[in-house]
């Protein structure tokens, strides 16, 4: 058991619960991961070995580049043929890179994953994965290790579907895979003892498990009722200091801060519109007066000249429903609206309902390709975008208000359609 | 050509269709929540629960069966980009 450690500079393992060790690694040059992530001090790639009085279990590798660090720190503290299971929380391939040589040189290992993984396993490890044993594994199963048991969370899409928890009873440790995690790099490994580490906490959130709210509140309903000395994650500090802090923080970062403002009964509905030369805008507010119309919809109305585009992401977040007008510039939407709807992949927008429109001058595609985007972003899109030749008549401003009543109407659950048609009136 | 009826239950809309239609040519265009990802059988996004007329939908294949069965689907589910309408369904988002 250690209280500071720095492990810049030696390969052992460390111990941090009797028989709990960390044996992953260090990448302090990581600047940006996986594209979208940056990293101002890099980051780790956290692996666990537990002993047990009948054997070894290694929780989750490290990326592919730093096995080398990985082998080592276990061969610290184990011998491969010691090793009898081998837990993959998250197959990606940051933990999934050294499964490959562990599985060759502990063939007597059985590799534990979740239902989800399969397709995964098969699909990231396509050379070797036919060699791999495996048990597929959800929330009730456990393995046991003599006088250690290890006990399975079935916690998916945090942040991919093969997502799972390890639950270490005896010593009240939670292997959490990616949940809880951050990159942040700090050698003395411990959230009592590293550096500031609270942007990284929350910037992670924001851009890994902030697309998967509701999944993350499912697993913490079980997650929580677990008491819980240390979580174990797979990136950032190991959280041994008050980890039930993480746990809430978690809890309150994937509450809406919108569910007090909208009432219950309500629903939330957002038009947002660019316009060159004020035609798109008049088509806006009435689509935005037709809206406003219809009892139980809360209409707001925006103009993306005026605004940035990540309070419009926040307020996007807790919207039901979404209008997106764009005239046709040289064929295509005007790129404040793809700039928005390019940003949006940070929220969960599935099955929102949304809809599209436009003044044009000859071709008009805006509208029709926003729809697609929109579906694209697992929306749906239930009522056809409306499109106007440059300055709309009032007839054309009429059917602007029709426009808006319609999805309102939809939106509330009271569409304005025929309860039963044709496919053919749909085409 | 024969027609049979689907129901979105999530929505209270029915549409009738030509028998073999598949629920993903019909879902979209009138808005039902069932969402799609790949469209061909892969990645299990569009998991519906159908509420009657289990035996009015095509016979899942085999690759259906087993993306099902990889996402936990329950009983009564069927992947909508794959489910053709054979008879009277009510279907709904899973």
């Amino acid at each position: 058991m250690t209280d500071s450690v720095n492990v810049s500079g030696h390969s052992d393992a460390i111990g941090f619960a009797p028989g709990v060790y960390w044996i992953g690694a260090l990448d302090p040059s990581l600047r940006t991961f996986d594209i979208i992530l940056k990293t101002a001090n890099g980051t780790s790639y956290n692996a666990y070995l537990i002993r047990g009085s009948a054997g070894v279990a290694i929780v989750d590798t490290v990326k592919e580049n730093f096995a080398a660090d990985f082998f080592r720190r276990l061969e610290s503290v184990a011998a491969y043929d010691e090793i009898r299971v081998i837990v993959l929380n998250h197959l990606e391939p940051d933990h999934s890179g050294a499964l490959p040589q562990l599985m060759e040189r502990a063939p007597q290992a059985r590799l534990y994953i979740s239902r989800r993984a399969t397709a995964m396993l098969k699909g990231l490890l396509k050379p070797c994965s036919s060699a791999f044993e495996y048990t597929t594994v959800v929330t009730g199963d456990s393995v046991s290790l003599g006088d250690r048991t290890l006990r399975f969370l079935h916690t998916p899409f945090l942040h991919w579907p093969d997502t799972q928890c390890t639950y270490l009873e005896q010593e009240r440790v939670l292997f959490s895979g990616d949940v809880f995690g951050c990159h942040f790099c700090d050698a003395r490994l411990f959230n009592d003892k590293v550096g500031d580490f609270r942007f990284s906490f929350d910037y992670y959130y924001a851009h890994i498990m902030r697309p998967f709210k509701q999944h993350v509140l499912d697993a913490l309903d079980i997650i929580e009722p677990l008491p819980l000395d240390i979580i174990a994650p797979t990136h950032g500090p190991i959280l041994r200091d008050r980890p039930g802090r993480y746990v809430r923080h978690y809890r309150e970062l994937s509450t809406s801060s919108l569910s007090g403002e909208i009432g219950q009964s309500e629903k939330s509905l957002m038009i947002f519109y660019m316009s060159s030369y004020g035609n798109t805008a008049r088509m806006a507010k009435a689509i935005y007066a037709g809206a406003d119309a219809i009892d139980g919809v809360r209409v707001s109305l925006f103009d993306l000249e005026g605004g940035e585009t990540d309070p419009f992401v926040d307020l996007i977040e807790g919207a039901d429903g979404l209008v997106f007008g764009s005239p046709t510039i040289n064929g295509d939407a005007v790129k404040p609206v793809w700039d928005l709807l390019s940003s949006l992949v940070v929220v969960n927008l599935r099955g929102k309902l949304g809809a599209a429109f436009g003044s044009y001058g000859w071709s008009g595609e805006a509208p029709g390709m926003i729809e697609d985007r929109m579906r694209g972003l697992k929306m749906r899109v239930p009522l056809s975008g409306i499109r106007v030749k440059l300055i709309p008549s009032d007839a054309e401003l009429e059917e602007c208000r029709e426009f808006g009543r319609a999805i309102a109407a939809t939106l509330a659950g009271k569409p304005l359609r025929k309860q039963v048609l044709d496919l053919a009136d749909l085409a | 050509m024969p027609k049979a009826r689907i129901t979105f239950q999530d929505i209270q809309q029915t549409v009738f269709v030509p028998v073999g239609t598949r629920v993903i040519e019909v879902s979209e265009k009138v808005g039902s929540g069932i969402i799609y990802g790949c469209r061909e059988c892969d990645c299990g996004t569009c998991v519906m629960h159908v509420e009657e007329g289990w035996n009015n939908l095509s016979e899942p294949s085999v690759l259906e069966e087993k993306v099902l069965r990889e996402n936990m689907a329950g009983r009564h589910d069927r992947l909508a980009c794959q489910a053709q309408i054979i008879g009277d369904v009510t279907v709904k988002p899973a």
